[in-house]
């Protein structure tokens, strides 16, 4: 094996990694402040995907610039996949609130389900192929290729997290979800609606899948009803490497996700590709079922 | 005059079981009132209920003339109204001066937020030396301080307090009520809960005593520390 091979890997590691990444918080933030997973999270992922994609071909034929038209598809893709993740929170998970815990989970499954099948009927069992609104023609960089759609998605990432970051640790709404995370009664005397921090929260994260699943989309220059939930599971999986609950270990864990991918594919045949995934999340379970990053549960008793 | 906080047949109940029976208090503008009794009398209940964490089965709550009853707490602290819960409730990982910033959440006047923060540290030094600290990593007495301190920046017209005195020693205690005398002293109207009747009634204008969910004497603190059957059931004797 070659070094330059290795680097090559790496620099597609982290390019699919920032994408796991970006999936990634959005199934942590919701566990953070409700201790939930939102096994929909991936098919909002891939309604944002088609929202954008039908948006952007729509916009090109009508002579739109394609830089606009992928910035506007991208904004509107953010707005309809942020209500439908508050809507989601709204319709099927708030009521059960206080309910056992297996009960908001099979929940989730159903409207996994369910938001398939809406896609189905809205956009219909088609592969799309994505336009190539940002160049893919491949870089030379020494030796390792890239293009400046994978620069875009890198550099686009790495921002979001930051400003994610800096949202939830130096702004009031931010420090109020920390709080809601922490203790929901004790936010509510604080004056805090709880459920409006929620909200935001399953909105935000949602919008920031919408943006990943555009990335997804954009890289393999194809979308489909079905791509949530492949997308969805190695996130969910980069979470929990991470340590669900914390931001952080999202970041790290779909950053790690994408390169032991990667660089594993020096070593396997591509289908074997996604054993990847799921062998790193049994190990974690079983050595460090808190994440490399996340705090034992124990402790928010 | 009508009082600042009319409390009138309260009921409260977990599941069938009533924890609190058709209780009746109020809470005069510029009091300090307490309400004091054994474990399991019924006291937090009744700050559960006033403060919007659970819902009366019966009985209302006036607040300066208005049927709070049943209204979610988030919505309480427009009106003035804020509770130290028991077990202080900071929020461990934030650090103290996040936690006095959530006290103001609901509030948009970043500029005097910030001053009476100040004035928090001033009047509680220790918190000050700490702001940056993480509020689990501050000592019981610590936590209580800040707890009190991140009410205060509700700027709340009635302060409810929820055993500021549990599990401190006695040095902490003092403090703590230096504290609350300071704050009362400032005019905010004090509904204090406490066991320890001795501190809370010496400290009190008024105070009731509840046991096992019924309110069985009333009266001024003063009296209240004189009268044989406090003597005998709080007072040890
Ligand atoms: N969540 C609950 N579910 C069921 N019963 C409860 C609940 N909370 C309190 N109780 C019961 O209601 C009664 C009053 O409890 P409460 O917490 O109000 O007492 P307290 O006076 O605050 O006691 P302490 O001094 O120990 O804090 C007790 O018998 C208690 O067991
Ligand atoms: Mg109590």
């Amino acid at each position: 094996m070659s070094i330059d091979v290795l680097l090559q890997q790496i620099v597609n590691g982290l390019v699919v990694g920032s994408v796991y990444a970006l999936v990634a918080l959005g199934y942590t933030m919701v566990y953070g402040i409700l201790q939930l997973i939102n096994f929909a999270h991936g098919e909002v992922v891939m309604i944002g995907a088609l929202t954008a994609l039908v948006l952007a071909k729509w916009l090109l034929g009508a002579g739109v610039p394609p830089m606009i038209a992928l910035l506007l598809a991208i904004l509107i893709a953010m707005a309809v996949c942020a209500a439908v993740g508050v809507l989601v929170e709204r319709i099927a998970y708030r009521p059960l609130r206080n309910a056992p815990r297996l009960a908001p989970l099979i929940t989730a499954i159903g409207v996994s389900i369910f938001l398939q099948q809406i896609a189905i009927l809205v956009f219909g069992r088609n592969y799309f192929s994505f336009p190539e609104l940002i160049s893919k023609t491949p870089i030379e960089i020494g030796h390792i290729t890239i293009n400046m759609n994978e620069i875009v998605i890198l550099i686009t990432s790495v921002a979001l997290m930051a400003g994610l970051l800096w949202l939830v640790h130096n702004t009031k709404i931010g420090t109020a979800m920390r709080a809601t995370a922490e203790n929901q009664k004790v936010a509510g005397l604080m004056g805090i609606d709880i459920n409006k921090i929620i909200a935001i929260t399953f909105a935000i994260g949602s919008a920031l899948g919408a943006i990943a699943g555009v990335m997804v989309a954009s890289n393999y220059g194809q979308a489909h009803y079905y791509m949530g939930f492949m997308l969805g599971l190695k996130a969910f999986t980069a979470a929990v490497m991470g340590g669900i609950g914390n931001l952080w270990g999202a970041m790290v864990g779909g950053l790690i996700l994408g390169l032991v991918e990667n660089v594993g594919l020096i070593f396997v045949r591509g289908d074997y590709k996604d054993i990847f995934a799921f062998v790193v999340l049994v190990a974690v379970l079983i050595f460090r079922p808190q994440g490399l990053i996340g705090e034992r549960v124990a402790e928010r008793a | 005059m009508s009082a600042l906080l009319d409390v009138k047949q309260l009921e409260v109940a977990y599941g069938g079981i009533k924890a609190i029976k058709k209780i009746d208090f109020h809470v005069d503008e510029g009091e300090l009132v307490t309400l004091i009794g054994a474990n399991g009398a019924g006291k937090s209940s009744t700050l559960r209920a006033l403060s919007g964490l659970i819902k009366p089965v019966g009985g209302t709550v006036t607040y300066k003339g208005q049927d709070i009853t049943g209204i979610p707490s988030h919505a309480l602290v427009g009106l003035g109204i804020a509770l130290c819960p028991e077990g202080r409730g900071v929020f461990a990982r934030l650090n103290v001066h996040e936690n006095l910033l959530m006290g103001a959440y609901a509030r948009n006047d970043k500029a005097q937020i910030l001053r009476e923060v100040d004035e928090i540290y001033t009047m509680i030094p220790r918190l000050k030396e700490r702001t940056a600290q993480l509020a689990g990593t501050l000592s019981g007495g610590e936590q209580q301080m800040l707890a009190i301190g991140r009410a205060m920046l509700a700027q709340p017209k009635l302060l409810m307090l929820d055993e500021p005195s549990m599990g401190l020693a006695p040095l902490m205690v003092e403090k703590i009520f230096e504290i609350i005398n300071l704050i009362a002293k400032r005019g905010t109207t004090i509904l204090l809960i406490e066991q320890n009747a001795q501190l809370a009634l010496e400290n009190a204008h008024r105070g009731y005593v509840l046991e096992s969910g019924e309110i069985t004497l009333a009266g001024d603190a003063k009296t209240l520390l004189a009268d044989p059957r406090v003597k005998a059931a709080y007072l040890g004797g």
